[in-house]
């Protein structure tokens, strides 16, 4: 049986640079997002993911809205958060908005349920950092009941209870395509089994094969669980430009600023060249020419077991101009490569 | 015999640890809180060799355990179990798994100094808690190899000291003293050493 290898593009509404190397407002950040997702429809990627974010760097609040605006521009592409911060958002609303992007989508919507990796959305929403874990196990075992679009009845502790609650609109397929996001804690990866949602690893640092065991683990949490064990993916940041020289050249300072910001809220030191290097030649940076990109991602889907790979591109200050090239290259010369690689194995 | 390391803790780091002490050779419980049933899949999937055991049972089972539970829950330890033993914090405060750090540890104390004082009759040291867990697990080499990493270790007690250079040096790397407990407050997050994944001579610059 071929396997059906799906290759997509996540962006977390970076801010890009314009060609004088300002930075551009918010406003124009999220138009930039909506541009780069009609170029990448009409090439043939086949996910465009945002991610929610409420912190300065990042112009993506609310992803949905964006989709919305690409949904009515482009034709295929499949149109989906990553991730949507479950833990602080409420899976009723998430569902509802969700719907509403399948129904204006024609069935492109999905969802990529996460706890999220920044702390900012549980102050602003209400919510005590204390529940991490509480609000994200209690919501996605209710997103889990909502998803099945049947009266639901739920009681918990981090929301209102909801008896025989019929939530609209319901969607022409009946189900919204739901993963679920997992930075590598194996207890996210049993909990993903057992509601039976498919899974995407964010691998951003280190060789990638040490997740091979994971994709394992999942399998065989599905068969105890009784559930279905679906195809894995795996997202990681990358650069692509014409060469390998001019990828590296424009890559370290954009990565280097986005990192060190998060790294300032993690209390790690920041990247060395040497440090970027490494995970350029064997972690999990994938940058360079449209070739060695390509081999990257086949090597690394193969060494996972991935099958489905999303580039996290226009990560930290690009210009804007240098992100649609990352688009194009990526739609029109790594994605068919990938595909050969991996069809040729 | 071979040698046994208890690991507290099933999560990332718990399990890049086992993983590594497996491959040296050594004999491996691993323990999350409470029933070790709710761990056996992760662990024979991602440790195979490794045993589950309860954290009171793993404590009771091996000289040198070490700590790679959530930092916030270290009033969970089984202190009896962990009498006597040399105990190996490598926990770092994280917020999505500890919530706010003043909830845990007192802002004027190290995080080391506080699991010492609440685990009184054991020998705690300061030990892989710098270097991320995925760094670990692909830069662990034999003694001696080229462009082997450092991993410090902070600790009051000579012979505890000695435990676990040991076990750092038989995990894959090398290890580097940096004197007293309290000194361990230079690996936490927020100076240059956390995060760092250097040769010796590099870190002992930063440290």
């Amino acid at each position: 049986m071929k396997t059906n290898y799906t290759f997509g593009l996540d962006n977390f509404g970076d801010i890009p640079l314009d060609e004088s190397g300002e930075a551009v407002t918010h406003a124009q950040a999220i138009r930039q997002v909506v541009d780069e997702a009609i170029l990448a429809d009409k090439l043939g990627v086949d996910i465009i993911a945002l991610g929610e974010h409420h912190r300065e760097e990042y112009s993506i609040s609310s992803p949905e809205m964006v989709l919305a605006a690409i949904a009515s521009r482009t034709k295929r592409i499949k149109l989906s958060s990553g991730v949507t911060v479950l833990s602080s958002d409420d899976p009723v609303r998430v569902y509802e908005r969700f719907a509403t992007l399948d129904a204006v989508s024609n069935g492109r919507a999905q969802i990529i349920l996460g706890r999220g990796s920044f702390t900012e959305s549980f102050p602003l929403f209400g919510y005590s950092l204390q529940d991490y874990d509480v609000l994200f196990e209690e919501k996605i075992e209710l997103m889990a009941e909502l998803l099945k679009e049947k009266p639901v009845s739920w009681s918990g502790t981090t929301r209102t209870e909801l008896a025989d609650a019929d939530v609209f609109p319901k969607t022409e397929s009946g189900r919204i395509e739901t993963w679920v996001g997992v930075g590598g804690s194996p207890n996210s990866v049993l909990r993903a089994a057992r509601y039976g949602f498919p899974l995407i690893l964010a691998i951003i640092g280190g060789a990638p094969a040490r997740f091979a065991p994971y994709v394992d683990l999942y399998k065989q949490a599905a068969k105890e669980y009784g559930t279905t064990a679906h195809p894995v993916g795996m997202h990681s940041p990358g650069y692509i430009a014409d060469t390998d020289e001019e990828a590296m050249e424009l890559a370290w300072p954009t990565f280097k600023t986005a990192f060190d910001a998060i790294g300032k809220t993690r209390g790690w030191a920041p990247w060395s060249y040497e440090h970027f290097k490494r995970e350029v030649a064997m972690g999990s940076l994938y940058v360079g020419s449209p070739k060695t990109v390509a081999e990257r991602i086949a090597h690394a889907m193969r060494a996972v077991g991935a099958e489905r790979f999303d580039l996290v591109y226009g990560f930290g200050p690009v210009k804007a101009s240098d992100r649609m090239k990352m688009v194009e290259l990526y739609g029109k010369k790594v994605i068919p490569m990938v595909r050969e690689l991996l069809e040729k194995s | 015999m071979a040698k046994r390391l208890a690991i507290l803790g099933a999560g990332k780091l718990g399990i890049v640890l086992a993983q590594l002490a497996l491959r040296a050779g050594y004999d491996v419980a691993i323990a999350a809180s409470g029933d070790p049933a709710k761990i056996d899949l992760t662990v024979r999937t991602l440790a195979p060799g490794a045993t589950a055991m309860t954290a009171t049972d793993a404590a009771q089972w091996s000289d040198v355990i070490v700590l790679a539970l959530p930092l916030s829950k270290y009033r969970t330890l089984p202190v009896t179990a962990l009498a006597g033993k040399f105990v190996i914090d490598a926990m770092n405060y994280w917020w999505e798994v500890d919530g706010e750090r003043e909830d845990s540890i007192p802002s004027d104390q190290s995080s080391s100094e506080a699991v010492q004082m609440l685990l009184a009759e054991s020998t705690v040291i300061k030990a892989l808690s710098h270097m991320g867990y995925h760094d670990l697990l692909d830069e662990a080499r034999p003694s001696g190899a080229e462009g082997r990493r450092a991993i410090a270790v902070a600790a009051d007690d000579d012979s505890a000291r000695a435990s676990a250079m040991q076990l750092v040096n038989d995990l894959g790397f090398d290890p580097l003293d940096i004197g007293s407990l309290a000194n361990g407050r230079r690996l936490e997050p927020g100076n240059p050493a956390f995060g760092a994944d250097l040769p010796l001579s590099k870190l002992k610059e930063i440290i």
